[in-house]
């Protein structure tokens, strides 16, 4: 394995075990998600059977709300004890250390999504189930491009005042054709559509984002975190 | 040298604008479907594309700031994109405006609204998180970087809102099907050269404010280093 | 033959020059005590010898070989929520150590935390936190050190622990550049000695028998007036 790539695997690995043991952003974003799927049911009085048609929209708004949490910590986790400064001085490359993030935030959003999807069933009364398996495929793509773009944002505004703040303020708009196509096509799954035909241009529609912003993110992370 | 040529470019840009609102409101017919508002469209399309065109010159600057490192692309881009998100707002509202004497509707999701709805989002946050960083050379990293993301959006963004079952593919109004009359093509010409030369005035203004201080910061270096 | 060089750094924070103008350069082998009263640039120095700032102006040079540099820094750049072992784990395979296993061990050993390799940073003591950070700063052998106020605040054995580690690193070859406040600690390592004063260097040279027995003569004779 190239040795950046072995460099960001360690990275991730490393993020996702200091999470693991603290459960610090599972726990917020976790907790957020089963908040927002109930304040969600209050704010609509549809029948159990129109709710399918909301239902993608409604389950790619919790997982972003959910993703910002999480993406958020991805940078700001290396300032105490000044340990960003050391993963940037080591000859380990740049765009290695933002991958490694990127891979251990995109592990953590999906375990968070696992987490409410089956809460969300319950609540909606959706079945699920019966789209599985495409319905992983898009919440897997889409969920990518949430974190890399995400993560990109986190090193930009690490070191900003009202860190938090801003994240939402640049993620959120750079992110509306990406949960475009997520919702749309998470509400044509949970319709009992598949992902044929039209449907297709929303797989292509996800994949494009991911591929533009990774490529995109990697090449410019570097700038960002030597200033 | 740089005030002369302001006052040159607003003043042109002041009567082409008087001139084709003259031509716009006297000279041409009301239109068969539309009745008068359909005027709007000598201020509101313009309005667009020279958005777009400073949004495009906004990133090329910040491409080059990035490069190069000299601060006058960093100044240049900012003054782009706050003009340029101006543009944008008057696009936006005037639209709203033929929407609503049209259709009796404020905001219809048709594609090209949307899209420009988007572009002001995006570059919303551009102008939300510079002030938020105080130390210029990292301001103008972050901008640049932000900048080039949120132009890398806009691609996807029209083919997103293109998507099957998106709001804006409902049966709806469309302000523009993009067949204009002869005749009236020369006022937009000319109402898209007017807002440029009003624009470029206005951007001039803000790379003029941009580098007086930045002339300030560097004679109070000075002070700091005595 | 000069293992770092400082081409006429300048670097700016905003409007505030903390850097003006300094140059340094560094023999291999050496040991430089770079001295200066807080504020006087000494960490803005070596942040950017470490290559984690960009100066503003002038250049760089650094001829290390394949095992790199070593930077320890005001934070000790461990992570809490790890235990010793995996801390070390990582920062070998980052550095790219050839057995970050074995290393870790020797490293460990070296600084005297064997016995608590499985714990978590976070439970540390101070003293240890610190014998941490510096296990981690050698545990790739750097053929140039950078250490920012080193000895500040640690404890005898961690002082103790340091100073063979860095009499050890010079015997093998090794450069050391390190600012200091404790000149004692300091000056009983050092070949050369460099003054920094307001963010220039108002004296560079080898260490001389005055400044060992007074260390305060440095500041007296090249330092401004107090």
């Amino acid at each position: 394995m190239p040795r950046g790539l072995a460099t960001a695997f360690a990275i991730a690995r490393k993020d996702l075990r200091t999470e693991l043991r603290t459960r610090e952003s599972i726990n917020a974003s976790a907790s957020f998600a089963l908040v927002i799927l109930v304040l969600f049911s209050f704010a609509f009085n549809l029948e159990r059977d129109e709710f399918y048609a909301i239902s993608g929209g409604l389950l790619w708004l919790v997982y972003s709300f959910a993703g910002a949490l999480i993406v958020n910590r991805s940078f700001s986790r290396e300032l105490p004890n000044d340990c960003l400064d050391v993963l940037v001085a080591s000859p380990a490359p740049g765009w290695a250390i933002f991958l490694g993030k990127a891979m251990a935030a995109f592990v953590l959003l999906t375990i968070v999504e696992a987490i409410s999807l089956p809460i969300f069933g319950l609540f909606y009364n959706i079945h699920w189930m019966d789209s599985a398996g495409p319905l992983v495929i898009i919440i897997l793509l889409a969920t990518w491009g949430i974190t890399i773009v995400g993560a990109a944002f986190s090193a930009v505004i690490v070191n900003v005042r009202l860190r938090e703040l801003m994240l939402p303020v640049l993620l959120y708009p750079v992110l509306i054709p990406l949960l475009i196509a997520a919702m749309g096509s998470t509400t044509a799954l949970l319709s009992g559509e598949s992902l044929t035909g039209d449907n297709l241009s929303y797989i292509r529609q996800l994949i494009g984002f991911d591929a533009m912003y990774t490529a995109l993110a990697l090449y410019m992370i570097e700038f960002i975190l030597v200033m | 040298m740089r005030e002369k040529a302001i006052w040159i470019l607003g003043l042109l840009g002041a009567l082409t604008m008087i001139y084709n609102l003259h031509t716009v409101f006297l000279n041409l017919p009301d239109e068969a479907m539309q009745g008068a508002v359909y005027r709007i469209i000598f201020v509101h399309v313009p309005a667009a594309m020279n958005a777009d065109l400073f949004y495009t010159i906004a990133l090329i600057s910040s491409i080059l700031f990035l490069v190069k490192k000299n601060f006058i692309y960093d100044s240049i881009a900012v003054s782009c994109v706050e003009v340029a998100t101006m543009l944008i707002l008057v696009n936006l509202v005037t639209g709203s405006i033929w929407g609503k004497s049209q259709w009796g509707i404020w905001w219809a999701w048709d594609l090209r609204m949307t899209t420009q709805l988007m572009c002001f989002l995006l570059y919303l946050g551009y102008l939300v998180v510079r002030p938020a960083i105080t130390e210029a050379t990292q301001r103008a990293t972050m901008s640049a970087f932000i900048a080039i993301f949120a132009y890398a959006d806009i691609p996807l963004v029209l083919m997103a809102i293109r998507l099957p079952n998106v709001r804006t593919q409902h049966p709806g109004p469309v302000l523009e099907t993009g067949q204009m009359a002869p005749m009236f093509l020369p006022p937009f010409g000319i109402g898209i050269l007017a807002l440029f030369l009003i624009a470029s005035a206005l951007v001039l203004v803000r790379l003029h404010q941009e580098t007086s201080q930045r002339e300030i910061d560097s004679l109070r270096r000075e002070l700091h280093a005595i | 033959m000069l293992a770092v060089e400082a081409d006429r750094i300048w670097k700016y924070f905003g409007d505030y020059p903390a850097l003006r103008g300094a140059s340094l350069e560094v023999e291999k082998g050496s040991c430089l005590a770079l001295l200066g009263r807080n504020g006087a640039g000494k960490t803005t120095m070596l942040r950017i010898l470490a290559n984690l700032s960009r100066p503003t102006k002038g250049e760089i040079k650094t001829h290390v070989g394949k095992n790199g540099i070593g930077y320890l820094g005001h934070g000790i750049g461990v992570y809490d929520d790890l235990s010793a072992m995996e801390n070390l784990l990582l920062f070998g395979e980052l550095m790219g150590v050839k057995d970050p296993k074995q290393a870790a061990i020797e490293a460990l050993d070296r600084v005297g935390l064997t016995r608590v390799k499985d714990g978590l940073a976070r439970e540390f003591s101070r003293g240890m936190r610190q014998r941490l950070a510096v296990a981690r700063a050698f545990l790739h052998r750097p053929e140039i050190l950078l250490l920012d106020e080193p000895f500040t605040s640690l404890d005898d054995r961690a002082i103790a622990v340091l100073q063979s580690l860095l009499k050890d690193a010079l015997n093998s070859g090794a450069t050391i550049v390190m600012s200091t406040h404790q000149i004692r600690e300091a000056m009983e390592l050092a070949t050369h000695v460099a003054l920094l004063e307001r963010g220039k260097i108002v004296h560079a040279g080898p260490q001389t028998q005055e400044m060992l027995l007074d260390p305060g003569w440095l500041y007296r004779t090249y330092g401004e007036a107090t």
